[in-house]
């Protein structure tokens, strides 16, 4: 009888729970379709690569927002810390005249602390991870505009003092910069944190957290340590992130990243819904993003002004987390 | 007694249905004006639906009230406020707005439904007559001090406060007492006094029959959603009450089992939390089932928490078979071999959203991972099938999402779980609630079994007949004091009942 009800149940409502676990898959599909037929050049491999390019640096830091979403908590200082990241490898390069490997490594070293802060703030004081991160958000963002005085950082930039900076960017660091680098970049940390959340206990104890804390904390996991752990991965791929944005245009923009976050956010959040998982998770935060950097590349090439985009991205967002809600609810 | 005609209200056969339970059937009740009625049962007798009908808070209840000889329809929280009934529920954060004032919490109906067309608060006016109210009621609490800055037993007083600003003539005290030290109770008491000296007819709800005896007059026992009795105390010793409180229940069926009790495994002295508990001692033998027998409020939870290191302000010193114990996390405790089963099941013991497999081997992950903590799902499978089978979960699969189980199989999901873990003391806390009779016969044998391996059980519960039943010794209870040990074997439940609610004290 039991049964039987929820069976129907199940078939009334089989055209959300379709959508709802195919939605974003099917969406991509026919957006393709359809740019491929009402546009000239959509439907070429460089346009291809041009929206995997545009999207790599945003989904690579939106997977980092997805872990700290999989623990239960929110990463807003994302966008900060990427831009943070630019400053300091560009600099370190262009100010201190480092190596590659030297730059790189100081740089994560720098901006994990960013993670081991936030983590601090949001365990010890209690305070709503979104709202923490909003404020550690401002915090670094301030600390990455102090650091480069406000400026631009790039090669031959003049120094305070009247010089030009001396030190040169490696040739080697512009290429991962590059296709196909940063593209095979961005797949192999999606992919990576794919199986960390979805085959590894590590995965497994973050979603229960973000599950049930009380009843993780009650079944003994240590649930500091793994949030600790999950604002520091948040922090290591931002970091990545602005160390790709860097790599790409060879300099240190102001604010560099702070655009990222509201495309991570919204990938991440559009990802709940692929394949009916139901929870942030790695793969379908790259088909969120990717789904977004479709929709605005063809609307584009349709002539829409890139100035509306923000319109189509906020809709889609709008349209996935309706999906996701009202699913939880039935 | 028998004076419903003036000055009193009377409920007749008051009968109301959830869906699943039929909570009360044909219950009578009266309150005289100016006298104070304690209301009595035992856990789920009944005693707060009761109330809350009174109180308006259900409107499809079936039955009459009537108020000074008249008939009156209470449907709704502003009917039974129109007729003077007040209400102050057990929890009184929820009741009261924690970021105003405590004159602004006193006004608030006036605030709400006396404003007539104005728009601006008098704010002069709202104070003064808080004040007033306060004054009368011998309370010295600023109104202008915000209420997140209260006691818990100054709210209670803001509450009773609010209850009197407006035009009452019956007051409902539901469990006022629980939460109360020995010197703010005293404060209530002569509160209480005043209030019916005034003439308001007072509802007295609570678990400790001592106190009953220094405030109230009448008496009404409740059992298992019925009306037992209703008299005067003077009539009734606390032995009496008891009597009713627990009458003639149904045996249930409990393991048979032979205990085999080895040296002393769980050792605790010294336990205190800084608020509920105090200088708690307790230990547990290899193979036995021990009780911890206590009405709702006694600190049995926070024991439970305390014991597997849930509980941060909680100091004690803890030896388990003679080595010293660490609990300063659930995870520490963990891995000293402690396991707790909480009560609160939905939100402390099992992941709603995750599957059945899941959540059983939530505790135990690390033996079903290979090389860099690589979950292995064909281990994890084969342990959670297992289980399944063992302890019977009604389930379709291991993958069925947890959230589509009954209580009962939810509860076994929350128990197999630590089966796995292989602990050496489990703590169970009211383990049998909300879970139907053929699942709690399976979490009984459960237990039975666990202790026959050599393990220790600590067996929290307010279910007194179950406690006896399955337990060997019991610990009891009462206001975060173990007042009492027991063997149970010769004891029954009118003498738990009895020091359970602070009776048989020197």
């Amino acid at each position: 009888m039991n049964a039987t009800a929820r069976a129907k149940h199940k078939n009334s409502f089989s055209f959300i729970d379709f959508m709802y676990k195919y939605g974003t898959l099917l969406t991509i599909v026919l957006l393709i379709a359809f740019f491929g037929i009402f546009t000239d050049n959509f439907l070429t491999s460089s346009s291809l690569i041009n929206i995997l390019l545009a999207v790599s640096v945003s989904t690579i830091i939106a997977t980092g927002l997805t872990v700290s979403l999989a623990v239960g908590g929110f990463d807003l200082s994302i966008g900060s810390t990427a831009s943070l990241a630019n400053a300091i490898v560009i600099s370190l390069f262009v100010w201190h005249g480092q190596s590659m490997g030297v730059g790189i490594g100081l740089t994560i070293l720098f901006c994990l602390v960013v993670g081991v802060v936030n983590a601090f703030l949001v365990i010890n004081f209690k305070i709503q991870d979104m709202l923490m991160t909003l404020a550690t958000m401002f915090i670094f963002q301030g600390i990455a505009l102090t650091y480069t005085r406000g400026a631009t950082v790039s090669q031959n930039m003049i120094m305070p003092s009247g010089d030009y900076a001396t030190g040169t960017i490696p040739a080697l660091f512009g290429k991962i910069g590059k296709v196909p680098w940063i593209i095979i970049i961005m797949l192999v940390v999606v992919l990576l944190t794919h199986l960390f959340l979805q085959y590894t206990k590590h995965g497994r104890y973050m979603y229960m957290i973000g599950g049930n804390r009380e009843a993780a904390e009650l079944s003994g996991l240590p649930v500091s340590r793994y949030r600790l752990a999950a604002y520091l991965i948040s922090a290591l791929l931002a970091t990545i992130g602005g160390i790709m944005i860097g790599a790409r245009v060879m300099v240190a923009e102001v604010n560099s990243g702070g655009p990222m976050l509201m495309d991570a956010v919204a990938a991440a959040f559009i990802g709940y819904s692929v394949l009916g998982a139901g929870k942030p998770n790695a793969l379908g935060t790259f088909f969120g993003a990717l789904l977004i950097q479709i929709l605005s590349y063809g609307l584009i090439m349709m002539s829409v002004p890139y100035y509306a985009m923000d319109i189509v991205k906020g809709s889609v967002l709008a349209l996935a987390l309706a999906i996701t809600y009202y699913k939880r609810k039935h | 007694m028998n004076e419903p005609a003036r000055g009193g209200l009377e409920m007749r056969s008051i009968s109301i249905a959830f869906p699943g339970v039929q909570a009360l059937s044909n219950v009578d009740f009266a309150a005289a004006s100016g006298r104070t009625h304690a209301l009595i049962g035992a856990n789920g007798a009944g005693k707060s639906t009761l109330m809350k009908v009174l109180a308006g808070a259900y409107d499809h209840y079936v039955g009459e009230i009537h108020v000074d000889g008249t008939t009156a329809s209470i449907r709704s929280p502003r009917d039974a406020k129109a007729i003077g009934i007040q209400i102050v529920y057990q929890e009184v954060d929820t009741a009261l707005i924690a970021y105003l004032s405590v004159g602004e919490n006193i006004m608030l109906d006036q605030t709400v439904h006396g404003m007539g067309g104005r728009q601006f608060i008098r704010w002069r006016e709202l104070h003064e007559a808080a004040g007033a109210v306060l004054k009368r009621m011998g309370i010295s609490i600023p109104t202008r001090k915000l209420v997140s800055e209260l006691t818990l037993a100054e709210k209670q007083m803001v509450l009773i406060a609010r209850a009197v600003a407006v035009d009452c003539r019956f007051l409902i005290l539901d469990e006022p007492t629980a939460p109360l030290s020995s010197s703010e109770t005293a404060r209530l008491f002569t509160l209480v006094r005043q209030l019916k000296s005034e003439g308001v007819g007072i509802i007295f709800i609570s678990h400790r029959l001592p106190e009953l005896y220094e405030i109230c007059e009448d008496i009404t026992v409740m059992r298992d959603g019925k009306g037992v009795i209703t008299g005067q105390l003077s009539d009734m010793d606390q032995a009496t009450i008891v009597q009713y409180m627990l009458g003639q229940r149904m045996e249930q069926q409990f393991p048979d089992r032979t205990p085999v009790v080895g040296e002393t495994a769980l050792a605790v002295t010294g336990l205190s939390d800084g608020g509920m508990l105090h200088d708690i001692q307790l230990h547990l033998k290899k193979g036995e089932v021990v009780g911890l027998a206590g009405l709702v409020g006694a600190g049995k939870t926070e024991l439970c928490r305390a014991l597997f290191g849930a509980s941060p302000g909680a100091v004690s010193e803890v030896t388990l078979h003679g080595r010293k114990l660490r609990l300063r996390s659930p995870n520490q405790a963990v891995k000293q071999g402690i396991a707790l089963i909480p009560e609160e099941r939905r939100r402390e013991g099992i992941f709603v959203h995750e599957p059945v497999g899941t959540n059983l081997t939530a505790a135990v992950l690390s033996r079903f991972t290979r090389a860099m903590a690589w979950l292995s799902p064909a281990k994890e499978k084969r342990a959670a099938t297992e289980m399944i089978e063992r302890l019977g979960i009604k389930t379709p699969s291991e993958r069925t999402l947890v959230r589509n189980l009954s209580g009962g199989n939810q509860q076994k999901v929350a128990i197999g779980k630590w089966l796995l873990a292989d602990s050496e003391v489990y703590i169970f806390d009211e383990p049998t609630k909300g879970v139907d009779v053929g699942a709690k016969k399976d979490i009984f044998e459960l237990i039975a079994g666990l202790a026959a391996r050599g393990k220790s059980v600590l067996y929290a519960s307010s279910e007194l007949n179950e406690i006896i039943g399955i337990t060997d010794r019991i610990y009891v209870m009462y206001d975060g004091r173990i007042v009492r040990e027991l063997d149970s074997d010769d004891t029954d439940e009118e003498e738990l009942m009895i020091y359970c609610t602070g009776g048989g004290q020197a």
